[in-house]
């Protein structure tokens, strides 16, 4: 591993930790890696409990210490509970994780730690991950009623209802959520650094995409002119500029002919004829007249009174 | 409080009804919005179902919608009364997850400002706890500490409460030498007299143990089973404290004691933030004595802006300003879980990133909500009146628990 620079608490990771895990928990594990200093080791969703079982009886992870619940909407199996466990006496932590889809219970720990009641709950609420076996399964931090999971990621940032007090039926209400202006939210990412879209302009430069394929992830791909062939100029063919525009090019052209075509591109027509219809129709204002000292003097007072 | 009758099974002749009350949502031994539903045989609590989520906003959801940058501020704003201990592992988080080295002075800057966050903190929740068993003037005396914690985390920061200090690197700014001099001065000037005062008339007063001494007895089995942390913990006897056995920024440097408890009551967990206000102030001189000169943040341009003044003269710094205020920073593609000691227990930070400007996911691990789990088992069979002295040596504060 590269040098820790970082000043994040320090607890111990034995080298070979990992391994040593990863073997007693045997055929359960589906994957462990050490990344960043952590442990995580992904296992079969229905063997969790023996999983932590072991782990706390066998291997001194006495604490649980949170579940974490993640959505990733692209796989298959969307969600992600995750355990972190704590070693009071070893001073260590793991990561232990399992997937779950919508229908797919996860063995509820509650029989291991009690804390593991809430934390379940919490997951259940957020994101819609059943457990199996847990007794209280209701949601716990959402409103009494609420419907839908807000944490996962196809839930919108704004909900869907909203509340407030009416005046008149003396009760909280509940409608659907109306916002006065759009939620805004800003892509401030480069777009020189793997962006996943086209930037205008670099259309032009791909040539037209081969398949339906959606988007060309690699502007890299294309070609760059071959340095050796340097470019001239000699034919006016090279250059890229059309024939020469001829004398009637510069006539305007007249409204009645060929109206049709001008809806579609409008002619640039001489400036007498196209002045810009004001955009509000306001009567042109009388002048103002002159500030005065008497009240209500708008046109007709004396000048110099 | 509204009150339901309920029928419950009898024996013999007599008729015995259990009373299921409404604690809350709205009361001042709360400590926030928190609903009880508590019920009662008598004065004896049966069984206490607490509500929690009425101060849900979402903040993990609106983290994963801003930077790294714009997300640092929610933590301010999740236990609203130690503000930079929730910062601290989210910005360590996000660190770990660069492999950054943060400066030494601002190391030492986080650690004290962390201590005197924890004794701003301890004052509020050891001055409500006092007041609801029933005393009025230690609470008004501690809210004088706190003010001027307050007043010091402004000079600091600009702000008293919502700081946004802390910042992946380092922090913020550096503070002027003054304002060390003078939290020195108040240690020795202001704290403790204020604070031995108060708890002369509290920790041996009579009425304030009748009310406390063997009052929720936890074992330590049940401690680790339930998820304590924090002064919770120590209460139970196990001396863990992560600034001890997992120390982060210069907490390997610091000398200081972790008080624990013997008897596991809501004594001990009062006693044991006590003392726990003593150790800081001892942490907070250390750091000032020992605080070195030289940066606050970390020169890593991608990660901390830089100073005002280059901008103006020097075009990259100006170019890095502008990318860090708009696309704000990259986090490499991972997930770390940092746990540092807040005030109330452990404060975990779950993070995962996927390379991009914004967490893809920011589980945050609040200290109360396991606490608070527990108020059922560490309730049952005592009166009613017990259950306030129980919910303020939990430490609750529901910015934080129900985030």
């Amino acid at each position: 591993m590269a040098e820790v620079l970082h000043s994040a608490p320090r607890f111990v990771t034995p080298e070979g930790l990992c391994a040593e895990l990863t073997a007693a928990l045997g055929d359960k594990v589906v994957a462990a890696k050490e990344a960043f200093g952590e442990i995580v080791i992904t296992v079969a969703r229905d063997r969790i409990v023996e999983v932590l079982r072991t782990l706390r009886d066998g291997h001194q992870y006495q604490q649980l210490m949170e579940i974490a619940g993640a959505d990733y909407p692209s796989r298959a199996e969307r969600f992600e509970v995750v355990y972190m466990l704590l070693s009071v006496t070893k001073n260590s932590r793991i990561m232990v994780k399992v997937c779950a889809a919508e229908d797919t219970p996860v063995p509820s720990v509650t029989g291991l730690w009690p804390v593991a009641g809430w934390l379940e709950r919490e997951v259940f609420d957020m994101y819609g991950v059943i457990f199996a076996g847990n007794t209280d399964l209701r949601r716990i931090l959402t409103d009494y009623g609420f419907e839908g999971h807000p944490f996962r990621k196809d839930f919108p940032l704004t909900g869907y209802v909203e509340l407030r007090y009416s005046e008149e039926d003396k009760r909280v209400v509940y409608e659907p959520v109306e916002l006065a202006q759009d939620l805004r939210s800003f892509d401030f990412m480069s777009p020189w650094e793997g962006a996943d879209y086209v930037l205008p302009g670099d259309e032009k430069a791909v040539a037209p995409p081969p398949a339906p394929a959606p988007v060309a992830t690699a502007p890299a791909k294309t070609e760059a002119p071959t340095a050796d062939v340097p470019k001239t100029t000699d034919k006016p063919a090279d250059t890229g500029a059309g024939a020469k525009a001829d004398a009637a090019a510069a006539k305007p052209v007249d409204a009645g002919e060929g109206a049709t075509k001008a809806k579609r591109a409008p002619a640039r027509k001489s400036k007498a004829e196209s002045a810009p219809e004001p955009t509000e129709s306001r009567p042109a204002r009388k002048p103002r007249a002159k500030k005065t000292g008497n009240e209500g003097g708008s046109g007709s007072a004396p000048e110099g009174s | 409080m509204s009150m339901q009758l309920e029928q419950s099974p009898t024996t013999g002749d007599e008729v015995i009804t259990n009373y299921t009350i409404n604690f809350g949502p709205q009361h001042p031994a709360a400590h926030g919005v928190l609903r009880m539903v508590m019920e009662l045989d008598g004065e004896i609590i049966e069984r206490i179902d607490p509500h929690v989520g009425l101060l849900h906003r979402g903040t993990e959801k609106l983290i994963e919608h801003k930077t790294y940058l714009q997300a640092l501020p929610y933590f301010d704003r999740l236990d609203y009364c130690s503000p930079l201990a929730m910062e601290y592992s989210y910005v360590l988080a996000i660190e770990k997850l660069l492999n950054l080295e943060v400066p030494l002075r601002g190391q030492y800057l986080r650690v004290l400002f962390a201590e005197l966050t924890r004794i701003c903190n301890h004052m509020l929740n050891l001055g409500s706890h006092v007041m609801d068993v029933g005393a009025m003037t230690p609470n008004l005396w501690m809210f004088e500490i706190r003010e001027d914690c307050l007043n010091f985390f402004e000079r600091a920061s600009g702000a008293r409460m919502h700081s946004a200090w802390y910042r992946p690197g380092g922090v913020h700014q550096d503070v002027p030498e003054k304002l060390l001099v003078d939290i020195g001065n108040w240690i020795d000037e202001r704290l403790f007299p204020l604070f031995e005062d108060a708890m002369s008339l509290v920790v041996d007063n009579r009425i304030f143990k009748q009310r406390n001494v063997d009052i929720a007895l936890v074992s330590k089995e049940d401690a680790l089973a339930w998820g304590f942390s924090g002064p919770m913990i120590r209460a139970a006897g196990i001396p863990w404290d992560l600034r001890k056995s997992q120390p982060y920024d210069v907490y390997d440097r610091m000398d200081f004691e972790i008080p624990v408890g013997t008897r596991s009551d809501c004594y001990d967990r009062f006693m044991v933030r006590v003392e726990e206000v003593r150790q800081s102030a001892r942490i907070i001189r250390q750091c000032i004595a020992e605080i070195p000169q030289g940066p606050v943040a970390s020169d890593d341009r991608k990660v901390s802006p830089p100073k005002r003044a280059a901008m103006k003269s020097d075009m990259e710094s100006l170019i890095h300003h502008f990318k860090l205020y708009t696309e704000g920073l990259h986090v490499p593609a991972g997930e770390v879980y940092v746990a540092t000691e807040s005030p109330k227990g452990e404060f975990g930070v779950y993070l995962v990133s996927d390379g991009s400007n914004k967490p893809y996911r920011c589980k945050i691990r609040p200290t109360a909500f396991s606490h608070l789990q527990a108020m059922d088992f560490m309730c049952k069979g005592h009166m009613l009146p017990d259950a306030t002295a129980i919910l303020g040596a939990i430490d609750v504060v529901f910015g934080e628990c129900d985030r």
